[in-house]
């Protein structure tokens, strides 16, 4: 991509328009200003994922600005998706960093809600929600493909190249709303989409079914989110106390039973199990997701964990990277 | 109604300072209803004063009054006689009480004694919960009598966040998901079918974010020329 912010479309697009099965990763900005931890993230993705998610104030905990962090990553070549919530900002702020992340050479735009700041360490901040994710697909889109601001007046020199994502939670409730909530973040334009860490196959295949039955696979790119676990506590963490996230009794006891014959002091060999056991679990998952139809490719997280990536990526058979000239 | 809660004791003697003759008005409205501001809160907080203050060892006069309601002039305008005997009035009403009292009586302190909360109803027993934010232009009708911009956490318009779960918001398992309660809502009433069209952002220029709001109705004001 050139980084001049005036020329070049999403390699993500490219690649999902010619049909590749497509892998997008995750990197976390620092919760400072060192641009050097950007970049060790990135050594740690390059070659491996087509794209990235910035996060924009993940767990509404202040980090660098994911549009300053994706500009580290354009410069760096590899493909920032750069994530926008509406807890922070109303439409006025969400419209001029579109326009000045365009003019950094930021191609793709994954909108959202936004975790709620009671998370967070600011817990006492207003929070804004002027738009909801829906109506920040809405705005984008029609930014990029009518070239207008959300009030209707036109944008000089026309509408930003944007490819647009929006977020979908299969685990959340009330779950029969959930396609339907989906099908209407593609009638407000989304062009992909990247789901919550499947830890509940059964219910993600249902979820599916009900999608593909509604054709939404046809009109919008779904990655299955996907993430390797750490411990068996960081599993029944995501099970007893992540809003919205369902964890398959599966995972804990296949967790449990990578250290089941490692003693409790041996911290380090139960660590290396466990994410050894992890990493697999991940592979598993992913080929398993592959067999379901209407997915298009997987996001991977690895909260503060990059270094896992690889060894997902390589044991998925994922590796190389498609190139396209 | 409006629903308001007492602020603490020792917040409101700090408020106070050095005014050695005060006098409490309760309101016999909303916060007599929410059990914050009515005749026996009044009672009761200005007892606990007049023995703080003595207990401190400087007795302050604290007298008591309630009007019926605290943001009309007819019912604050008889207090103006008795007013020069204070040095501050301690209001018992919500926030419009006060400032109903402070605009009447511009030499005279209004001291507030209730966080004004929100606008709300009980719901059980000793419980209230908001239900109206006042963004001045309705949406009841398409979210089946529930509202999502006082009962969302997030204010959503277009269905719940990724984060409810088995009817609970994602801020608190005790607050219900505004957007659970109006799916099963619309579910049972045979509507569902009309959360499925993305709703547009929402205009909130008839909302706070517009500045502060007037009503002005031509058809109740006399004609100019009659007016005193």
């Amino acid at each position: 991509m050139k980084i001049d912010g005036q020329n070049g479309c999403s390699n993500l697009e490219r690649l999902i328009e010619a049909h590749e099965f497509v892998v997008t990763g995750e990197l976390g900005p620092p919760k400072g200003w060192q641009r050097s931890d950007v970049e060790r993230k990135v050594e740690l993705l390059r070659g491996l994922v087509d794209a990235v998610n910035i996060t924009d104030n993940q767990t509404a905990i202040v980090r660098m600005s994911s549009i300053a962090a994706g500009r580290v990553l354009v410069e760096l070549g590899l493909e920032p998706i750069v994530q926008m919530t509406c807890r922070d900002r109303n439409r006025l702020s969400m419209q001029s960093e579109l326009l000045g992340a365009a003019a950094l050479g930021i191609r793709n735009v994954l909108c959202l809600s936004g975790d709620h700041q009671k998370f967070g360490n600011h817990p006492t901040a207003k929070n804004v929600f002027d738009l909801d994710s829906m109506q920040l697909i809405q705005m984008v889109t029609r930014m990029r493909s009518a070239g207008t601001f959300q009030c209707g007046e036109e944008i000089e020199g026309g509408g930003p190249p944007f490819w647009v994502g929006a977020a979908a939670n299969p685990f959340g409730d009330p779950f029969e709303f959930r396609p339907q909530r989906l099908a209407k973040k593609v009638s407000a334009g989304a062009n992909f989409i990247q789901t919550q860490l499947i830890y509940d196959l059964p219910r993600f295949k249902e979820f599916m079914k009900r999608v593909v039955d509604l054709g939404l696979h046809e009109k919008v790119a779904i990655l299955a989110g996907v993430g390797p676990l750490k411990s068996s506590g960081m599993a029944k963490y995501m099970r007893d106390k992540v809003p919205g996230m369902i964890v398959d009794e599966y995972y804990i006891s296949e967790m449990e039973k990578a250290v089941a014959s490692i003693p409790k002091e041996d911290k380090k060999a139960r660590n290396a199990a466990w994410k050894e056991r992890g990493i697999q679990l991940c592979i598993e998952q992913i080929r398993e997701i592959r067999q379901i139809p209407g997915i298009a490719g997987v996001h991977i997280m690895a909260v503060e964990w990059e270094a896992a990536i690889r060894p997902v990526v390589e044991g998925a058979g994922l590796l190389p990277r498609p190139v396209l000239s | 109604m409006i629903v308001a809660g007492q602020k603490p004791l020792a917040e409101i003697k700090k408020m106070l300072g050095d005014a050695e003759r005060i006098l409490i008005v309760g309101c016999g409205t909303c916060v007599t209803v929410c059990f914050a501001g009515g005749t026996k809160e009044v009672a009761v907080l200005g007892s606990a004063l007049r023995m703080s203050t003595q207990l401190d060892g400087n007795a302050k006069t604290i007298d008591e009054l309630v009007v019926q309601r605290q943001c009309e002039w007819e019912y604050i305008d008889p207090l103006l006689p008795e007013l020069d005997k204070y040095d501050a009035v301690l209001s018992l009403g919500c926030g419009v009480g006060v400032q109903a009292l402070a605009e009447r009586f511009p030499n005279k302190r209004v001291i507030p004694a209730l966080n004004t909360a929100f606008m709300g109803m009980p719901t059980r027993d000793g419980n209230w919960e908001e239900r109206c934010q006042a963004c001045g232009n309705c949406v009841l009708d398409k979210t089946g009598g529930i509202c999502p911009i006082a009962r969302c956490s997030k204010q959503l318009l277009n269905g719940p966040c990724g984060g409810s779960q088995e009817g609970r918001c994602e801020i608190d398992p005790d607050v219900p998901c505004a957007w659970q309660q109006i799916w099963d809502r619309m579910n049972s009433l045979g509507l569902q079918e009309q959360l499925l069209a993305v709703e547009p952002p929402k205009d909130w220029s008839t909302s706070r974010d517009g500045g502060p709001r007037r009503i002005v109705r031509d058809d109740l004001q006399l004609p100019a020329e009659y007016r005193d």
